[in-house]
């Protein structure tokens, strides 16, 4: 189904099947696609950030598009949602929202009833790109991608501005650096050995699989995301 | 000094045509009784104008005046054609195309640019220029590319609205019982700026001054009159005409200035003289800050006193009279934004009920409403949605069953919805699913995934009815556009493009190939240019004729008549 949309990208899909991750509905190259497709639409909506006034509608299919992702990865169990300290969030119902993914929601608002502070949407993607990727970028991305995410939702349920600039300021950046995502180095693909075809950039996949990592970060996440 | 310029490149090469050789600038003399003397002599562009008549021989060729603005206002007078037919008619061949006749150019019209004073006035070579303008289209500046195309009800009169904010009328030539083979053809009427770019300071964006809609109003006097709409402020507009002037007062001198008093000593009542005819548009109304989202749909309501706006998440009302208020009759802005999954894609009245009204949304929902159930019409009446078909589904299942376009039939019993590959005609008392489904390009099914990349999914692409409700048309990719016969079930391809349109020819319908082999005539899916989109076409509301709008260029076609 999802394969109509895309090319396959190699013919090493097919055989390196059996020696994907366990507990994935499909190839790795379903859940490759699957990930850059997660990408390609995050980066659209953070885009339209950019425009003189976004199209809501493309915002909210590209917004549903993710969301549909995420739900999809969730119920695999390949998207881990850290549960904050902050109780009663169901990873579900805590999934990227429009409203987060698209700041321009709130620009077009114009009115005083959104309860939300707006912690300067512009700066948050534009901020100057200044980490460098190393090897180990790709690892790193994933927890960067998390981190970030996790950072927003914080923010929104924070509602003091002054946290809100604390916060961003210790978000990885390189998040939104906009050439790291499209060269797939954000969200990392979860490479295994012997398919690094599948990685448009050049940098050398990690070698251990995506859960491990995924269960070190989720600690590591979890307190950065207390303090 | 006026200079004109003609544009005839693709006359060039049919026998008996005439050539750019034949006329040049030498061969015509400026119209000048066509310029009102009071606007200043400021060149914007030419306007050309090539008829390509179905009977006559071609090389029959109007050329327009190049237009005059004065300050913001545009007033054209009658132009009329410089030079006369060569050759005598020819019977045209026919073909069968859709059940309705062949297709075939009646003209093409290009929208004006913008081009310097300075080589308007130069003396260069005007034919290199033309060459140049017609083969080169980055010589039109995206102002001029046309977002939308709407005959009156009459169907004399074709109004287009560009991006650049302007709206441009074309009127259809009176038929004469000498040249009946000119039916058909349509003339600038008048062209006016609409919209100006606007700054909204309060959130720091800028609103596009690109007419999103337009429509007219029936007519009810001896003036036109029509809605335009860009992304914020609905304007109404009158475009009357004038034919008369009054001449003889002596309290001005000729430059228009008041003169001393003391030299007057008669006092003169002024005459009204017959002058050129003026056509002039002047804004009636101007309906704004009503809309916080991006305008998509205007529709006049049936009892034309009432109209409605429909933004992205909320429709308003409005009277003609009233611009400082409007009702919101329907309003699906979520409390909490963060819960907005759906949005507003296009709303249309009903042709003969004035309390109903129909909108769709981006999933591929259509809602009726009745205004009489209550005021805010968040509750409809009629919910029409199709199952989906679950072999089908993906990622992009939910964008391209957003619907981008809804038209209520002329009879008022069926709508019909245009998606991303697909046009679905309902009848209103089946909710459940379409009765009729066309596939405009299924080949692109394949493509999702790169048409998602290039933003070209979310492309919006209107549909029409012609006036018997029997045939559907709708727009494509690569300058192509799809029209579908209800009855026979026949559909056809046609392209929209000046390189593949010979004068006297009749359109030839197109094809696409989706497997390995390609035929001779065929064009395969990825030689198709997805930067030539058809979004925007309509048709004659009795006659078989369509206005079809391919970037910046206007084509006309017309069946063939007997």
């Amino acid at each position: 189904m999802f394969a109509r949309g895309l090319k396959r990208k190699s013919s090493e899909d097919a055989e390196d099947a059996d020696g994907g991750v366990a507990g994935l509905p499909a190839a790795p190259s379903y859940t490759l696609q699957r990930q850059s497709l997660l990408d390609m639409s995050l980066v659209k909506l953070q885009l339209c950030h950019m425009l003189v006034e976004p199209n809501l509608c493309r915002s909210v299919l590209i917004a549903n598009t993710v969301r549909q992702i995420q739900e999809e990865m969730t119920q695999d169990g390949t998207w881990r949602v850290v549960a904050p300290q902050a109780a009663g969030r169901a990873p579900l119902d805590r999934l990227v929202s429009t409203e987060i993914l698209c700041r321009s929601g709130r620009e077009q608002e114009g009115e005083g009833d959104c309860p939300l502070p707006d912690p300067a949407p512009g700066q948050a993607p534009r901020r100057p790109q200044s980490s460098p990727w190393g090897l180990d970028g790709s690892r790193e991305g994933r927890g960067g991608f998390q981190k970030s995410l996790d950072h927003i939702f914080e923010t929104l349920e924070n509602k003091t501005p002054g946290s809100v600039e604390e916060l961003f300021s210790d978000v990885d950046s390189s998040y939104y650096d906009l050439d790291a995502v499209l060269t797939g180095m954000v969200g990392g693909a979860p490479t295994g050995p012997g398919l690094p075809a599948f990685a448009p950039t050049a940098a050398a996949p990690p070698s251990s699989t995506c859960r491990s990592d995924l269960g070190e970060l989720e600690h590591t996440v979890e307190i950065l995301v207390e303090t | 000094m006026v200079t004109l310029r003609c544009q005839l490149g693709w006359a060039k090469g049919m026998p008996g045509s005439l050539t750019e050789t034949d006329i040049g600038p030498s061969v015509v003399s400026p119209l000048d009784r066509v310029t009102p003397p009071s606007c200043k002599r400021q060149m914007m562009g030419p306007l050309s104008f090539i008829t390509m008549n179905w009977g006559a021989c071609p090389g029959h060729t109007m050329v327009l005046q190049p237009s005059e603005r004065h300050n913001r206002d545009w007033s054209h007078g009658r132009l009329g054609p410089w030079c006369s037919p060569t050759g005598s008619p020819a019977p045209l061949s026919c073909e069968t195309g859709c059940g309705e006749g062949s297709w075939i150019l009646v003209c093409r019209l290009l929208v004006p640019t913008q081009v310097s004073l300075l080589s308007m006035e130069e003396d260069i070579d005007t034919r290199k220029i033309n060459n140049s303008f017609l083969r080169d289209h980055s010589y039109a500046t995206e102002a001029d590319i046309i977002s939308t195309v709407e005959f009156n009800h009459t169907g004399e009169l074709l109004a287009t609205g560009d991006k650049g904010g302007r709206v441009v009328i074309f009127q259809r030539e009176q038929e004469s019982k000498n040249q009946v083979h000119r039916r058909g053809e349509y003339n600038v009427y008048s062209t006016f700026q609409s919209h100006e770019p606007e700054f909204d300071y309060l959130k720091s964006l800028e609103i596009e001054e690109k007419i999103n809609k337009i429509r007219w109003l029936p007519q009810q006097n001896a003036a036109y009159f029509l809605l335009s709409t860009n992304d914020k402020t609905v304007k109404l507009w009158k475009v009357s005409e004038r034919d008369k002037r009054p001449e003889g007062y002596n309290l001005k001198d000729e430059e228009g200035r008041l003169r001393d008093p003391a030299t007057i000593t008669t006092l003169r009542v002024p005459v009204l003289r017959p002058m050129d005819l003026m056509v002039e548009a002047t804004p009636r109304r101007v309906f704004a800050n009503a809309h916080t989202y991006h305008i998509n749909s205007i529709s006049v309501n049936s009892d034309y006193e009432t109209y409605m706006s429909a933004d992205d998440l909320r429709i308003n009302l409005w009277n003609f009279e009233i611009t400082n208020q409007s009702f919101n009759i329907v309003d699906i802005k979520p409390a909490n934004m963060e819960e907005l999954t759906e949005v507003i894609t296009a709303a249309e009245f009903h042709p003969h009920h004035c309390n109903t009204f129909v909108y769709s949304s981006s999933k591929g929902t259509i809602r009726l409403c009745d205004m009489r159930a209550s005021a805010l019409c968040d509750r409809h009446t009629k919910f029409f949605e199709e199952p989906e078909d679950p072999s089908n589904r993906s990622f992009f299942s939910e964008i391209i069953s957003s619907i981008s376009d809804v038209k209520f039939s002329h009879s008022g019993r069926y709508i019909m919805t245009r998606d991303y590959l697909t046009v679905k005609v309902w009848d209103l008392n089946m909710e459940n699913r379409p009765i009729e489904t066309y596939q405009v390009h299924d080949y692109l099914r394949s493509k999702l995934c790169s048409l998602y990349e290039n933003d070209c999914i979310f492309d919006k692409f209107e549909c029409v009815w012609n006036g018997s409700d029997s045939v559907i048309m709708t727009g494509s990719y690569n300058n192509f556009f799809r029209m579908f016969d209800r009855n026979t079930k026949r559909d056809v391809t046609l392209e929209a493009s000046r390189e593949n349109s010979k004068p006297r020819a009749i359109l030839k319908p197109r094809k696409v190939c989706v497997g390995g082999k390609r035929r001779k005539d065929e064009i395969s899916v990825d030689s198709l240019d997805f930067s030539k989109k058809i979004l925007h076409t309509a048709w004659h509301p009795s006659e078989n004729i369509i206005a079809v709008a391919a970037t910046n260029n206007l084509y006309i076609f017309q069946d063939k008549v007997n």
